[in-house]
């Protein structure tokens, strides 16, 4: 009836994971319930759960993130820990078997479920704004993506309470996570998971890839686009190409676990090297999938914060399209350790080197930016130039690892490791973290705090460098990675310096809780009043902070590059506000709970095939397949907002935008 | 005055110069057993390489890390003397230069790397004088067995060699993946089940090095530690003869070798089939003990993968 599912699922004789999973449930239901008290649940049934607004979705993907992050670092956290302790004749506080699962369950939710879904939601809440739009091209199938990686992130997490986690690392790779060698669920819940997420990110590629080549503002031409549009777009081209070979490569592992396949076991002329292969020609290119969005925020707040435009547009957006098509190049540079011969490795290292150039041009082209600007020292700012500092020594570390002859000598230990660290952190974090402080305003209608913000960014920036510059050194005196016990005691004050830096971060982390409650607190004192609180240049600082769901009243016309800009300098000189335009109603799409409840029978399905409850996995398959069908046959799809709205709405803005204008003329 | 001042700036200098010291013996305490402490020709030339191509790069970025903090501090909005520019936005001459910066540094890196994947192939014998010494190994969960098949004799996590002699490995796993790694060797390389790797690497001196498992492969994997002992010549030859005396590893004790422990204290076997390293290869049951009379199955390198079941 349960397949392989019994009590012996629940970890009740290990404390860690069961007191965790006490404390998890207790707050889950404490959130709850606090939501049915204060009778939330229509409310977000009916404007979060269910929208598809690309704003809204946005900021659901980024909550899932930043909880995600939460978890991600509580397991990093561990980890530090155990390293700090279990060095000689101590064997720490966790064991192998536990100590195996935080460190994928780290690598995967890091990856796929904070880094990504925050990528994502940047995306999707900036791009159609910058591009002067009111929606994605598909809106709805844009609500499915969100729920589908919503629901990868429960199955992962759900491993915590019931049964238990793969211990393979974060990219499984066999034969270690075969069957014969990974026997439990825990591998099956990292493939059912990430098979899931999957689907959805996929669907993203192909909604933002539609959006950007198909959806523009009159006018908006692809090289007036903003840079980070085309970082998104680079990124979603990325997606469309990489994700269906990681898909296709979790099916063939899942045919080998479930259905005694050879794709990749020891026997009967399987071929483990042909995975290793495979998941790094999707890992590679994930790496730039995340990195250029982090690259395009940086631009948006290089210029921003400069006061000028981005310094050599064209150069970045070859740079851009560069490394989209270079990261598919190199993935053998994962494992240059293989023994495929001095040709090979040599050219794929060569290859690898190659994307450090148009990278470098990224970073002297942001130097100039600031060159001859004035540079705002707000929290973005401080972002961007801890970013040039950190990521050009996380690239030179790259670099020396694609040297094969190198990486012969560093391959897998703490200095890759501390390697991967430096440019996630140093870039995507510190993009996101970024992108964050710059766009919330304009999702919310109030800035965050300031004060708060650099320390926050203080945190990330000083614990990056205690936490990782000691593993640098450690990977020099040959530590390899995922040691749940170090032998050598020589290594204890590398190790100590490292948890240190790992508290100086975890100090970021809760701040940046505080700070989003203080914030929210204190609201009324930050209001965006104008929808341009940095001076900003993109069309998404043109409309009010929030933007009304349509999020222009009428489609902007672009002239120029800089298409807000160029519009606001223009009524600065002749001191008026373009004439009043003929506005018409807006049609929208409706709302729909087909992205929920799929992602509810996906979870079931999921659940069921991880646990081999076959009648549920078939039950669920019919319960999705009956919402599309459902969904499929509907009879309505958009509403109409009447004119009378849309215009009541538009003068006011256009009213607040006057005064502004004012304001400016009598200060210069 | 003059001279007293002096003289205490000299004092000074001198405990500057103690202070770093110390930092620095800090500093690479534990470098003795890593790969900045090198013991042999590969790892020598690597470590070489990645000394050479640090200071390539920190030429350029560390000029460019200062120019960052100083044109973000110059350029700061408070600052009146820095002048505006709102609209410079393009420089045909600077973008040849920013452009050219990169692009030279990886050509010269680039040549770097093509030259010293070629000297540095684990699979290129050692140029010596001395007739190299053949190991075979294998990776088991979680300990390393070393089998000697000119000598006839095989260790577990201790590794034998001859210093300033050339030792030919080839490699494969019993189980999962791991990857061979002695830090002041040099070159690390995979051990994958099915397949043979090899690698080449040399101890100039005698000593005791730490080696390791540089690829995770599963519970036991921290235990996979094994000590590397670099004797002189004549030290090896007396000790493959004195090996002689210890247990045959036979089927049974290659049956027992084979189930999973980690933390193996280092043991040595006097006698070993010298077709076991292919049967391992084949996955097939381990040959008895007995002189060689088959010649010794083919070799599959990664390049020419094992495509169906059994060669035989």
């Amino acid at each position: 009836m349960f397949g392989r599912l019994t009590w012996d699922a629940i970890p009740f004789n290990q404390p860690i994971p069961l007191i965790t999973s006490i404390v998890v449930l207790c707050a889950i239901g404490a959130i709850v319930a606090w939501i049915t008290w204060n009778r939330w649940w229509p409310y977000l049934w009916n404007e979060w759960i269910t929208s598809t607004d690309h704003k809204r979705i946005g900021v659901m993907y980024i909550v899932l993130a930043l909880v995600m992050l939460v978890r991600g670092f509580a397991d990093a956290l561990m980890m530090r820990a155990q390293q700090t302790v279990a060095v000689g004749a101590s064997q720490g506080y966790l064991p192998p078997e536990h100590y195996d699962q935080i460190f994928s369950a780290h690598g995967t939710i890091m990856i796929f479920f904070m880094a990504m879904p925050f990528i994502i939601g940047l995306i999707n809440f900036v791009v159609p704004l910058q591009l002067g739009v009111r929606d994605v091209a598909f809106p709805t199938m844009n609500n499915v993506s969100f729920w589908l990686t919503a629901s990868g992130a429960l199955l992962v997490n759900l491993s915590l309470f019931i049964g238990e986690f793969a211990r393979t690392g974060w990219l499984a790779f066999p034969p270690l996570s075969e069957k014969a060698f990974s026997p439990g669920v825990g591998v099956d819940y990292y493939l059912v998971a990430l098979q899931i997420s999957g689907i959805g990110t996929v669907l993203t590629g192909v909604n933002f890839v539609t959006t950007i080549l198909k959806i523009r503002a009159p006018g908006m031409s692809y090289m007036r686009m903003p840079i980070f549009t085309w970082t998104a777009l680079a990124a979603n081209l990325l997606i469309i190409a990489a994700f269906p070979v990681l898909t296709a490569t979790y099916a063939m592992l899942m045919l080998d676990r479930y259905l005694g396949f050879h794709f990749f076991t020891n026997d009967g002329g399987g071929n483990s090297m042909l995975y290793m292969n495979l998941i790094w020609v999707w890992g590679h290119p994930e790496v730039y999938i995340l990195a250029l969005p982090a690259f395009g925020v940086f631009s948006e707040v290089a210029s921003t914060f400069s006061g000028k435009p981005l310094f050599g547009y064209r150069s970045m957006v070859f740079a851009t399209m560069a490394i989209c098509i270079i990261s598919f190049c190199v993935w053998l540079h994962h494992f240059f350790t293989m023994g495929a011969g001095a040709d090979v490795n040599a050219i794929f290292g060569i290859a690898s080197m190659i994307i450090a150039v148009p990278t470098g041009v990224k970073i002297f082209n942001w130097l100039f930016t600031m060159y001859g600007g004035r540079v705002r020292f707000s929290v973005p700012i401080h972002y961007l130039i801890g970013f040039m500092l950190t990521f050009a020594i996380g690239g030179m570390t790259g670099v020396l690892l694609a040297i094969p002859p190198v990486d012969f000598v560093v391959h897998n230990s703490l200095f890759l490791v501390a390697h991967f660290h430096n440019v996630i952190i140093g870039l995507v974090v510190f993009g996101v973290m970024a992108g964050y402080t710059y766009w919330f305003p304009k999702a919310f209608g109030f800035t965050l705090d300031e004060r708060l913000g650099k320390i926050i960014f203080w945190c990330w920036f000083i614990g990056f460098y205690l936490a990782w510059f000691p593993e640098y050194a450690l990977g020099f005196m040959g530590a390899t990675r995922r040691l749940q016990h170090i032998s050598d005691p020589s290594w204890q004050p590398y190790l100590d310096v490292a948890m240190i830096g790992a508290v100086v971060i975890l100090a970021g982390i809760v701040l940046t809780v505080v700070q989003l409650l203080y914030s929210i607190k204190t609201r009324e004192q930050r209001r965006d009043i104008t929808g341009d609180p940095w001076d900003g240049r993109t069309l998404e600082w043109l409309t009010l902070s929030p933007p009304p769901h349509y999020n222009f009243a009428v489609l902007p016309d672009v002239h120029g590059e800089e298409a807000y800009w160029t519009r606001k300098q223009t009524a600065i000189k002749l001191d008026r506000l373009i004439d009043e335009p003929n506005y018409q109603p807006i049609e929208l799409p409706l709302n729909t709970p087909v992205g929920v409840i799929c992602a509810f029978f996906a979870s079931l399905c999921g659940f069921a095939v991880i646990w081999y409850i076959w009648w549920l996995a078939i039950l669920s398959l019919i319960g999705a397949f009956a919402v599309f069908v459902w969904y499929a046959w509907r009879d309505e799809h958009e509403h109409i907002i009447p004119v009378q709205e849309v215009r009541k709405n538009a003068r006011e803005r256009r009213r607040i935008r006057e005064e502004h204008l004012q304001n400016l003329s009598q200060s210069v | 005055m003059e001279i007293f001042d002096w003289g205490r700036k000299r004092h000074f200098r001198f405990a500057e110069t103690r202070g770093l010291a110390a930092l620095l013996v800090l500093l690479t305490s534990g470098c003795d057993r890593g790969v900045l402490n090198p013991v042999g020709p590969v790892g020598g030339a690597e470590k070489m390489i990645l000394i050479n191509s640090t200071a390539i790069m920190l030429a350029i970025i560390i000029p460019t890390m200062i120019a960052t903090i100083a044109v973000a501090w110059w350029f700061r909005a408070g600052n009146k003397k820095a002048k505006y520019r709102p609209d410079w936005e393009y420089s045909g001459a600077i973008e040849l230069v920013i452009w050219s910066i990169p692009a030279l540094t990886v050509i010269l890196l680039g040549g770097i790397a093509w030259i010293g994947s070629h000297d540095l192939d684990p699979a290129k014998p050692l140029k010596s004088p001395n007739k190299p010494v053949n190991i075979q190994v294998v990776s088991l969960d979680w300990k390393w067995l070393f089998i000697y098949p000119d000598q006839g004799v095989a260790t577990v996590n201790q590794l034998v060699v001859p210093a300033g002699t050339p030792v030919n490995f080839t490699l494969t796993s019993a189980t999962v993946w791991n990857a061979f790694f002695v830090p002041q060797m040099g070159s690390l390389i995979y051990t994958m089940p099915r397949m043979a790797t090899h690698l080449n690497l040399q101890a100039d001196r005698p000593g005791v090095l730490q080696g390791e498992s540089a690829q995770f492969s599963g519970d036991g994997f921290p235990g996979m530690q094994f000590e590397v002992h670099s004797v002189p010549p004549q030290q090896f030859a007396a000790w493959a003869a004195s090996a002689h005396g210890g247990p045959a590893l036979d089927s049974a004790a290659y049956a027992e070798l084979q189930k999973p422990s980690s933390y193996v204290k280092p043991m040595t076997y006097g006698s070993v089939s010298p077709r076991l390293f292919d049967a391992i290869l084949m996955n097939t049951a381990p040959p008895p003990i007995a002189p060689a009379t088959t010649p010794p199955a083919m070799h599959v390198s990664p390049k020419t993968p094992l495509g169906q079941k059994n060669v035989r």
